[in-house]
């Protein structure tokens, strides 16, 4: 993974209360890429964002809705974000609860958009 | 094919150890070939006795020629040799549907949907079981439209289930009126263990809500209950502040009609 998705993931992780930013497969939830403080399980959290995700997009699909394109879990103490880029990768971050999820989004949508 | 077969057959008699027996078998079985297949099979399970896919190769053999009881006795065995064979969970969740035990059948290919949840047959069974359970409770299927009466969308955007995937009311359909209420079930329960197991794991407290936008719709998935599960879709138009108050209102809605159910 080149330095521009690190400086990328680096900007997501800089939104206040970010914790952890992450490019991770979605087949089978390694980690391609990430930036993420001390304390954050980079590992779990991308097995555990691709897992909910894979899920995700069975049910929209079975709905009607269509291939999702924004995944938010919130949670009493954290939030989990996920946006799916190119090549089966999907683009993760991890939260405090009260993070503003717009701001979060742009930085995700920049990590999507520079080709992952 | 049959080039298939003798190579395989060719390397199994060179080599009596070799695992190919188990596409030999499933080869001759798919072909009909039932009498060589279970000669494949019985070989098989004497040379692996701790082996569980060759007793749940043997099992589907004996399941195909109609011997049920002693296909469940293999796939028992088989589970009791390795609890996350996935032949012998499928197995035991076909035999129990035809026994009529539908819990045991669910039990067990919700188990087996644990163990890979990308099959796509164990998904299109776990449908057809609840659709039959559906048909069943008539009395249920009456109730369904008046949980979320009068609130916007109620006749095609809103479902309420239960944390094992079953349709307890209201009704998503697709964009060509289609309903997709069982299928959409089946998947939900799933969607609610993986935001628990991810909150539990990541210490991020219990779940409130997931909100998700798609091609052709947002969804809004929260649990009304601890045993309940809340789908709503709507357009894209929706914006997802709105989404999660027409949820609140019906999950309020969908938590009254549960109370009056339980009395």
């Amino acid at each position: 993974m080149t330095a521009k998705f690190q400086d990328l993931l680096d900007r997501v992780t800089r939104v206040r209360d970010v914790s952890g930013a992450f490019i991770v497969s979605a087949e089978d939830g390694l980690v391609v890429a990430d930036s993420f403080m001390e304390g954050v399980r980079g590992n779990a959290v991308a097995a555990l964002a691709a897992s909910l995700f894979t899920r995700f997009r069975d049910a929209s699909g079975a709905s009607g809705a269509g291939v999702p394109k924004f995944l938010h879990l919130q949670a009493d103490h954290g939030a989990l974000v996920a946006m799916p880029g190119a090549d089966d990768v999907i683009v993760v971050a991890v939260a405090d609860a009260g993070v503003n999820v717009g701001l979060l989004r742009l930085e995700m949508q920049r990590v999507v958009e520079a080709g992952t | 094919m049959p080039e298939d077969v003798s190579a395989m057959s060719a390397e199994l008699a060179g080599n009596p150890d070799s695992l190919v027996f188990l596409q030999l078998g499933e080869k001759l079985r798919l072909a009909g070939q039932l009498d060589a297949a279970a000669r494949v099979a019985t070989a098989g399970v004497e040379r692996h006795p701790v082996l569980a896919e060759a007793r749940d190769l043997y099992a589907r053999i004996l399941a195909d020629v109609g011997r049920l009881r002693d296909a469940q006795a293999l796939w028992t065995e088989a589970l009791v040799l390795d609890p996350r064979n996935l032949g012998a969970r499928k197995g035991l969740g076909y035999l129990s549907f035809r026994a009529g035990d539908w819990d045991a059948a669910l039990d067990h290919l919700e188990s087996a949907l644990a163990v890979d949840p990308s099959d796509r047959s164990i998904v299109g069974a776990l449908s057809s079981i609840r659709t039959a359970f559906a048909e069943l409770e008539i009395q249920a299927a009456r109730l369904e439209a008046a949980v979320f009466s009068g609130l916007e969308g109620a006749e095609a955007k809103m479902l309420l289930a239960d944390d094992r995937g079953l349709v307890l009311g209201g009704r998503i359909a697709d964009r060509h009126g289609q309903d997709r209420s069982q299928q959409v079930s089946a998947h939900l329960a799933g969607i609610a263990q993986e935001a628990e197991r991810a909150c539990r794991i990541l210490n991020l407290g219990s779940w409130q809500w997931i909100a998700g936008e798609a091609t052709e719709g947002n969804i809004h998935v929260t649990q009304p209950t601890e045993r309940s599960l809340l789908l709503l879709v709507r357009d894209s138009s929706i914006p997802s502040g709105r989404m999660v108050w027409i949820a609140e209102r019906a999950a309020a809605a969908a938590r009254k009609w549960l109370e009056e159910q339980a009395r």
